[in-house]
């Protein structure tokens, strides 16, 4: 099944690769293992014509504005790749699962790096990194689903490295923040020479590996709508800390002035629905919220899923994580939801 | 293509090709091997580095990336001969046993105690938690890091440093 490959993030088939890999490094190590030849030419002993852990030549330019990053776009063309924390882009170089020919990176655009209340939106530059999305105070009180979620992506290093317009873009079916985007509603901004699109989750967010972001463009900003009397929650289960998810899940919960639902969003991570659970909307809306309730949206969402088995488990577990996932965390949004209602208006 | 960078407070200047990693640069083009070379997958953390303060896992930044940057590495922990409290309490409280993650492990430990001077058992956990310790002696690093929490001050300055033991391993 061709799906196969992508359901576990991409990770099950570099981890595939990645044991040939290092037994052919060590290999390659072994035979050069005098420290005086070491010395001489180090990484660069590591024999060209075999996939090492080193990536292919490539030419490296620095965009100095959002401006310039896609005047270099537009020079190099197809063959160049815009780099930012890098935590996908540099492995898959290493196993020329990607080969660019020139890396634009864009790490010096703190014009993109930004956290803004502005009005009913909140706006979240491209550039910003996990750790700063983790630590924001408007984050955590305006959308708690986002610091639920970054504190399980990845680890707390890599999270200082990794950008939410990297995570984004690079939409990798076990990646949590296209999940909660597509939770919260938000509406991501891409730049291009034509000037800017506004393109909602389901526009942006075509499948695993793929957006609606052209060769020549840029996603620069992600706005996520606020709304009076809504929380949220997110919840993974993992393995391990960094790993993929097993399989993961995001709510969105608005309460109306009686306590009953009036907005809901369920959101699945790597269990192979690229869209929200719609079908959890009918249960809930217009209801008060309810165990009883929560059961059958999670019921619902163990229906709509459409897991693979893989290394992280078969699929009844996976169905099993959808539907026990989506319990708690409504329950849990529905909650925070109720305590927002009471203690501040926005 | 040339660059640039400030690392333990040494400037310093190499031509590199672009594809170079940063824990090749810093162990094969300024030989210092105090940062360990481990899974080369962002797992593992041992490669960890201090850019701009912050840790970085040097395997999966390249070179270029870090050109204008100050980066630290575990030779620039302690000053001159007086070990960083941080590398007195992996003493203290044997926080080492084969000593592959521990460059990494100190680095970390020394930008969370920057950032957060009295972290609690589970933020010292956390903050750790995207590196492994193959002799699984995380409860001994964990309290090594309190230590060195519990003595921003360090201890009596006699020691050698690791510095020093790390070029003699390689001289």
């Amino acid at each position: 099944m061709h799906r196969a490959k992508y359901e576990s993030g991409g990770a099950q088939l570099l981890l595939v690769l990645w044991s040939t890999l290092t037994a052919t490094v060590a290999g390659s190590k072994l035979r050069h293992d005098s420290v005086a030849q070491r010395r001489a030419v180090p990484w660069k002993l590591l024999s060209e014509e075999k996939p090492v852990q080193i990536p292919a030549p490539f030419d490296y330019v620095r965009a100095s504005s959002v401006d310039n990053a896609l005047a270099l776009l537009d020079r190099h063309g197809a063959e160049s790749r815009v780099v930012a924390g890098g935590h996908s882009l540099l492995p898959m170089m290493k196993l020329r699962l990607a080969r660019p020919d020139w890396l634009i990176d864009i790490n010096d655009l703190y014009e993109l790096d930004y956290l803004l209340v502005d009005g009913p939106v909140l706006r979240i530059g491209a550039m910003t990194r996990h750790t700063t999305l983790l630590q924001s105070g408007d984050v955590r009180r305006l959308f708690p689903i986002i610091c639920d979620a970054e504190r399980v992506i990845a680890d707390p290093i890599v999270r200082n490295r990794g950008t939410i317009g990297g995570s984004l873009c690079q939409a990798d079916p076990a990646e949590d923040l296209s999940t909660v985007c597509h939770v919260l509603e938000a509406v991501a901004v891409v730049r291009g020479p034509a000037g800017e699109r506004m393109l909602s989750m389901a526009e942006f967010h075509r499948g695993p590996y793929e957006t609606a972001v052209a060769q020549n463009e840029l996603l620069i900003e992600v706005r996520v709508p606020i709304r009076a009397g809504s929380s949220s929650a997110y919840e993974k289960v993992e393995r391990r800390v960094g790993d993929w998810a097993v399989a993961a899940a995001g709510a969105s919960v608005t309460l109306g002035a009686d306590g009953t639902i009036s907005e809901v969003a369920v959101g699945l991570t790597a269990v192979g629905l690229e869209r929200n659970v719609t079908e959890v909307e009918a249960v809930l809306v217009g209801q008060t919220p309810d165990e009883t309730l929560f059961v059958e949206a999670g019921r619902l969402a163990a229906l709509a899923c459409d897991p693979l088995a893989d290394q992280r488990g078969p699929i009844d577990y996976k169905r099993h994580l959808a539907d026990e996932l989506t319990r708690r965390v409504l329950r849990v949004a529905c909650s925070r939801a109720a305590a927002s209602v009471s203690d501040i208006t926005i | 293509m040339q660059i640039s960078m400030t690392i333990n407070g040494t400037d310093v200047t190499r031509e590199i090709e672009p594809r170079v990693l940063l824990v090749h640069f810093i162990r094969d083009d300024l030989r210092l091997t105090g940062t360990h070379w481990g899974c080369d997958t962002s797992n593992c953390g041992t490669c960890v580095v201090l850019m701009d303060g912050q840790p970085v896992k040097s395997c999966t930044v390249l070179a270029a990336m870090a050109d204008g940057h100050t980066i630290t590495t575990v030779e620039g922990l302690a000053n001159g001969t007086t070990l960083d409290p941080v590398q007195q309490g992996f003493m203290e409280e044997h926080g080492l046993q084969c000593g592959f993650c521990t460059p990494g492990m100190m680095l970390t430990a020394r930008a969370l105690l920057d950032y957060n001077p009295h972290p609690e058992p589970l933020e010292i956990r956390e903050a750790i938690s995207g590196q492994i310790c193959r002799c699984t002696g995380y409860a001994t690093i964990v309290r090594s890091i309190q230590w060195a929490a519990e003595h921003p001050a360090g201890a009596a300055p006699e020691t050698t440093t690791s510095e020093s033991t790390e070029h003699e391993v390689h001289a």
